[in-house]
């Protein structure tokens, strides 16, 4: 499979501290990939980088086989990348199915009349159709994160990014939640997941990517990475 | 299957209801003239071109997050673009609105390239400096008045389109018929202005500037083009600023550059009316409006006590109730006169229940 993002020595500071340092890696079309590493490592700010909602000061990001490095996020949406927020970036005054809506329609460039039944297939698929006319600003913590990977869902990405959305979801929820990621995995979306809850990451990806202090410290099979020594380190005293 | 299981309607019981009282409310006001007083008249005037700033200010800061203090900037514009296009080549000042809103939206275009440079208090800053800027170059304009100002000549002022039919119909002298016929073009500037967001809001454009205006990095991200949004809503706003400002100065008869380029007229007084009525609504200008213009009618004697209790007013609401009054109608009411809003509802009219309830 060739690869539908590469990151080439990517590089981002905010001041003197480094976030990112010298990133590379590919990601082929089709994979689920995981992202572990502990709070502050930089995983988000990796996220804000490929979707453009940060520029690197340095490096390259190639996405479906086009150099993206100075494209608008607009444009990389409209390309086909769609996100999830870690903190839910809901549009408060506009309704969950208006949310969709918007969504479908920019991310796609198509007529509201031919995504209205699509935004109301992925509500169901995400459980929020119950909520579908309340303004998102009203929702709760949980339903802001299924707003999250909703959206992201309504622009049909081809690499879908999504960070930290099992946090703090019961079992069951847990347990549903992963089964709709495998499921959009199962279209053929190529997924790039940050999570903390490690055994919901697991039982999705084919890969893994540890990043500690912006750097790369291991990337692979999933189980060789929890068992390496490094990883155990970083991961002492957290659950695995 | 969800398919074809749900459609999408915008209509509400009260948004149907206010449509028929609009509807009522529009043919009394275009037969106000046969019936009200000169004043009445005038202050009708004076409301819908309040109302219409508003309205433009509205879409430019609540919608597409463009705080600008700048508007005076097309206010005087436009409006001296009227009175020189009457001096200088005799047009017809009705036909000179239609210049007055093509100069603003001329002016627009250099502005937005130097304001969308700014952002935030720098933007707002720019805006206020590009209005002097103007009004410092429109008083050295000898031909109409430089500094002092002038009034729309005599020929223009009697002879414009209609104003003979008026006098002849109502039997009112010219002075007169000129107010029944600038309050007529305010009616229709005003009727167009919302009809147009209305309008706009409803399409998938509308949309995405509401999205913006609730999240700009989240809308981006979902595809929407900011940058685009920017400029049309920056432009639209210009041209019919322009338009109502060159109306207010037609119904005036008299300009000066201080008055014409009035930043507080033209816009602190605009933002006292969308902040209190509701930002980021269209109902929000039209209860500003009200409230304003009641104020003014009660405080007009108070002098600078006046500006300062507008100020005062205008702080404790954005304290204690950012969306405004309308913000506190809606959210206890649920009211919506103009049904923007999407609404999913399953087709086979079953249950509103699975979709409408399940509360937190
Ligand atoms: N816009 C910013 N300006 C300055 N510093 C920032 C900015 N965004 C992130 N940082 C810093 O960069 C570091 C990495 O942040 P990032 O959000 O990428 O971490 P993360 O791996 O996603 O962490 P978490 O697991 O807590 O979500 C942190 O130290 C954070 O404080
Ligand atoms: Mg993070």
């Amino acid at each position: 499979m060739p690869a539908i993002l590469s990151l080439k020595d990517v590089s981002k500071s905010f001041g003197a501290l480094t976030v990112t340092d010298s990133v590379t890696f590919d990601v082929p079309e089709g994979q689920a990939l995981g992202i572990i590493g502990p709070n502050g490592a930089g995983k988000s700010t990796l996220f804000n980088l490929i979707t453009g909602n940060l520029s690197a000061d340095k490096g390259r990001i190639e996405y479906d086989g086009r150099d993206v490095t100075k494209v608008p996020p607009m444009q990389r949406c409209l390309s086909g990348i769609g996100r999830s927020f870690q903190i839910p970036q809901p549009f408060d005054r506009l309704t969950v199915f208006e949310t969709l809506l918007v969504s479908a329609t920019h991310g796609r460039g198509a007529p509201e009349r031919e995504v209205e039944d699509d935004c109301a297939a992925i509500l169901e698929r995400t459980e929020l159709i119950g909520v579908a006319n309340r303004p998102s600003g009203t929702l709760t913590l949980l339903q802001r994160k299924r707003l999250e990977l909703a959206r992201a869902m309504a622009t049909r990405p081809k690499l879908l990014l999504l960070d930290e959305i099992a946090g703090g979801l019961t079992e069951g929820e847990c347990i549903a939640l992963v089964e709709t990621i495998r499921a959009i995995h199962a279209e053929g979306v190529t997924i790039i997941w940050i999570e903390h809850v490690l055994h919901a990451l697991t039982s999705v990806v084919e890969r893994l990517l540890v990043l500690d202090f912006g750097k790369i410290i291991g990337i692979g099979d999933p189980d060789e990475i929890m068992a390496s020594r490094e990883v155990r380190e970083i991961y002492l005293g957290i659950e695995i | 299957m969800a398919r074809s299981s749900y459609k999408v309607t915008t209509r509400t019981g009260a948004s149907q209801i206010a449509a028929l009282v609009a509807a009522v409310l529009l043919v009394a006001a275009i037969a106000l003239p046969t019936f009200a007083s000169r004043s009445l008249i005038q202050d009708m005037f004076f409301i819908l071109t309040m109302l219409t700033l508003a309205q433009f200010w509205n879409l430019l800061a609540g919608y597409g997050g463009l705080v600008s203090v700048g508007q005076q900037a097309f206010v005087g514009f436009g409006a001296y673009m009227l009175f020189g296009g009457a001096i200088l080549w005799g047009v017809d000042p009705v036909a000179g609105l239609l210049l007055a809103g093509v100069a603003a939206l001329v002016l627009a275009v250099p502005t937005a390239f130097f304001a969308f440079r700014l952002h935030g208090a720098y933007f707002a800053i720019g805006t206020w400096v590009v209005a002097e800027v103007v009004r410092l170059s429109v008083a050295q304009w000898k031909a109409v008045g430089g500094g002092t100002g002038t009034s729309l000549p005599r020929d223009a002022r009697d002879l414009m389109w209609g104003v003979q039919w008026i006098e002849s119909a109502f039997e009112v002298r010219s002075s007169e018929a000129r107010d029944i016929l600038t309050y007529w073009l305010a009616l229709a500037l005003t009727v167009a202005t919302i009809g147009g967001v209305y309008w706009f809001l409803r399409t998938k454009r509308g949309l995405a500037l509401a999205a913006l205006r609730d999240n700009v990095e989240a809308a981006r991200s979902v595809g929407v083009d900011s940058e685009r949004m920017k400029w049309i809503v920056f432009l639209v706003a210009a041209f019919g600023t322009g338009i109502a400002g060159a109306l207010i100065f037609l119904q005036n008869g008299r300009i000066s550059p201080d008055s014409a380029f009035s930043v507080i007229d033209w816009t602190a007084f605009v933002i006292f009316i969308v902040v209190i009525g509701g930002i980021g609504t269209i109902e929000g200008p039209i209860v500003g409006v009200l409230v304003f213009f009641a104020l003014q009618t009660l405080l007009a004697d108070y002098g600078s006590w006046y500006l300062m209790i507008l100020g005062a007013l205008g702080i404790a609401v954005m304290l204690f109730s950012p969306g405004g009054l309308w913000g506190i109608i809606s959210d206890r009411t649920g009211l919506r006169l103009f049904p923007i809003q999407r609404r999913l509802e399953r087709r086979d009219g079953l249950q509103q229940k699975e979709v409408e309830e399940e509360r937190p």
